[in-house]
């Protein structure tokens, strides 16, 4: 059984709606260039692969996937910027 | 009198300007429409060139021809640069204080490098987005004996997107060639989870990466360059050593575009819709080629086939009417070579709706490439291809 990611409210939000890959996440890259430790960024995307690429990166980069949730025409992807 | 006046003598400028002017013929010669393209330079530069002369097979001078010598008689040229764009006046101001009404504007303005923006870069790594630079790196390249070669791409959006790749393969060929292949690594890093920002490019990219021990490092967004230690530090917090380092520097669009409140910051890229070309909201500005904000390659393939939807549509609006044919709509075509290294390449063709399917490299399309480039000065920019 899997828990439902819980939402939080972002300190920051990326609308990269209509934003073609790798357009969404070239711009969560330029928000985590600009944040710090500890901020909460959301990604607003149309674009089916930032499911995907998104989490991807953010293991890799590091930081924390709080949840993806789908909103209505697209999706709200949540990451903690951890360093 | 209808004034088109066009902002740029890159592909996408002198192309419209060409084609609109053979549109309007007829009343240019009765004067009752002008076609005026301003450029900083007045030279007209084949900038795909630029990558062969890094890789020695080409020389700065024969990438350039005079604007003048590419334009339709009837085209006005001015040689001058852009300062501010007056959108209520209806006015384009130049640096010598010289203005120039319009009622169409084209913003055929390109896209710009900044490698100053990334610390130590101008003193570290090598690019090919200039012919100077280009010449750089091919001095580095002939004296490189070996070592750890690290392509990669500082952000995007960037011109010419198979440019790098295309570099690690064509360095990897050389190096071979020259012997020094043992004593040397060659590493291609990628901002993105895989090769190429289009999958089937990078489906048919990453097993020649492969067949040739080029080693792949995906999601790196170069952070910084430490000169000291000699690498390269991603934000993802990987590092890699290097000996010669090729970057495609960081790219934007037009200042005269952010300052005159046309184009957003902070990348300056014109948000254009993408079937008319014209500049959202704006009905009587319209963008082309690197300038705009479309999902497209930043690359003279695809000015090549904007422009003839440009010039359509600006000769419906002067000759007041709906536009018609083939060219009434930008469809995302581009169509562009692809080397692969060992005097291989192949075809990107594409457009929105229909991703690329290359197919298997051989020498075909690398001759294609080459005949292209030797013959672009004659058919592109006249219109006649």
């Amino acid at each position: 059984m899997t828990t439902a990611p819980v939402e939080v409210t972002p300190d920051r939000v990326v609308d990269a709606r209509g934003s073609f890959c790798p357009g969404p996440l070239m711009e969560l890259i330029r928000a985590i260039r600009e944040g710090h430790a500890g901020i909460v960024i959301a990604v607003y995307s149309t674009d089916k692969g930032s499911k995907t690429d998104i989490p991807k990166w953010v293991e890799k980069a590091g930081h924390r996937l709080v949840g993806i949730f789908a909103r209505d025409g697209y999706d709200e992807i949540v990451i903690e910027q951890l360093r | 009198m209808q004034r088109i006046v066009i902002l740029g003598g890159g592909v996408g400028g002198t192309l419209t300007a060409n084609l609109v002017s053979r549109k309007l013929k007829r009343r240019i010669d009765d004067g009752l429409a002008s076609v005026t393209v301003v450029d900083a330079e007045g030279q007209h530069v084949y900038q795909p060139g630029f990558m062969y002369i890094a890789m020695g097979n080409e020389k700065a001078e024969s990438l350039r021809k005079p604007e003048r010598s590419l334009l339709d008689k009837r085209v006005d040229l001015v040689v001058g640069e852009v300062v501010a764009i007056d959108e209520d006046a209806r006015m384009v101001h130049l640096a010598d204080g010289y203005t120039l009404p319009y009622d169409e504007l084209v913003l055929a303005t390109g896209s710009r490098i900044l490698p100053e923006t990334i610390e130590h870069f101008e003193q570290e790594a090598h690019h090919f987005y200039s012919a100077e630079a280009a010449e750089r790196l091919r001095a580095a390249l002939d004296a490189f004996d070996g070592g750890k070669v690290v392509v990669g791409i500082a952000s995007m959006p960037y011109k010419c997107p198979p440019a790098p790749l295309e570099v690690a393969f064509l360095i990897e060929a050389e190096l071979r060639e020259r012997g020094l292949r043992e004593k040397s690594e060659v590493h291609y890093c990628s901002p993105i989870g895989r090769a190429f920002t289009i999958e089937s490019v990078s489906d048919m990219a990453t097993p020649e990466l492969e067949k040739k021990d080029i080693e792949l490092h995906t999601f790196f967004n170069v952070e910084a360059i430490d000169p000291e230690r000699k690498v390269v530090e991603s934000l993802e917090g990987e590092e890699l050593p290097y000996d010669l380092l090729v970057l495609v520097p960081p790219h934007k669009g037009a200042q005269v575009l952010m300052d005159s409140g046309l184009a957003p910051e902070p990348g300056g890229w014109l948000p254009t819709d993408p079937a008319t070309l014209n500049v959202k909201d704006r009905p009587n500005v319209w963008a082309v080629g690197d300038a705009t904000d479309l999902p497209l390659s930043k690359a003279g393939s695809t000015a090549h086939f904007e422009a003839p939807v440009l010039a359509e549509r600006i000769a419906a609006v002067v000759e007041g009417r709906e536009p018609e044919g083939s060219d009434s709509i930008y469809t995302g075509r581009v169509m562009c070579f692809f080397e692969i290294g060992d005097g291989k390449g192949t075809l990107l063709r594409f457009d929105y709706e229909h991703p690329p399917q290359p197919p298997t490299p051989n020498r075909l399309w690398h001759l294609g490439k080459v005949a292209f480039n030797k013959t672009y000065f004659h058919t592109v920019p006249r219109g006649r291809v």
